[in-house]
């Protein structure tokens, strides 16, 4: 149990927003300091985890005051079990990442036209 | 006497993102209070970023978390020793029909303001927007770098 918790202590939980539009989900995710390279996502049955590691170079000099956390980001989601999981993209810009989830055709709401 | 009709009031995106934050806020106490405490006081002011200040011998250095900004929505500006980071975080119209799962992001304004402790050379404030940092380097003037002073004996 402690192992457990110390092991939690080294990431930080990235903050998100997450809409859904009739073609699917968009997640935005918050993880400054990360470029792509740091990126790490991975993907099990419906669980979709996020690594993002720090990839700025740490400052030299005296800290005389700190409020950016330091460990690396991670968070886990459980994904509609409707999404395309083929299809998913994502996209790093400027420490925001924005994970495309869309929707398979069937899933999509559809208009239908009666016929006279 | 005026009769209005009563009308909904508006709640704005950002009293949502603060709600929802709220949780947020609790689970980063629990799990990492040395860095995050000090954050936990945006609940009640808006979005206020984190930054850090670093101190070597010739300069100052600023970093402030800024993530998914535009470069020219970020301000920074020097006065009286004083360097301050404003700005404004816009939402993105293309979610605006969306249906919302989650906001636990900031928008709208904000501003942070740092007193240095010694005084700096404005005209060569240098300031770099990457990965969602921003990184603002001042150099000390040359009577506030620490100096070596020989003693003579005679």
């Amino acid at each position: 149990m402690a192992a457990e918790r110390a092991d939690h202590l080294e990431f930080v939980v990235p903050v998100v927003n997450i809409f859904e539009t009739p073609d699917g989900y968009a997640l935005e995710a918050e993880m400054p300091g990360v470029s792509k390279d740091g990126l790490e996502i991975t993907l099990e049955g419906d669980e979709i985890t996020i690594i993002g590691r720090r990839t700025a170079s740490p400052v030299s000099g005296e800290l005389l005051f700190r409020e950016c956390p330091t460990a690396d980001y991670r968070r886990v989601f459980e994904l509609d079990p409707a999404i395309d999981t083929n299809k998913i993209s994502a996209k790093m810009e400027q420490g925001m990442l924005t994970l495309n989830l869309p929707k398979p055709e069937q899933v999509k709401p559809r208009r239908i036209t009666v016929s006279d | 006497m005026n009769l209005t009709r009563y009308q909904k009031p508006d709640l704005a995106w950002t009293d949502f993102a603060r709600l929802s934050s709220l949780r947020a806020e609790l689970d980063r106490l629990f799990e990492s209070p040395w860095t995050e405490l000090a954050r936990t006081s945006q609940l009640f002011s808006g979005w206020t970023p984190a930054l850090d200040v670093h101190e070597d011998k010739d300069n100052f250095v600023v970093r402030a978390e800024l993530p998914g900004m535009k470069r020219e929505d970020i301000e920074v500006s020097l006065h009286d020793g004083a360097l301050s980071i404003s700005g404004e975080r816009r939402t993105e119209e293309k979610y605006e029909e969306a249906e919302v799962y989650r906001t636990e992001r900031f928008f709208g304004k904000f501003q942070r303001t740092v007193t240095l402790p010694a005084p700096v050379a404005a005209d060569q404030v240098k300031a770099q927007y990457k990965d969602g940092i921003l990184t603002v380097t001042l150099p000390k003037t040359e009577e506030a770098k620490p100096k070596q002073i020989d003693v003579n004996v005679n």
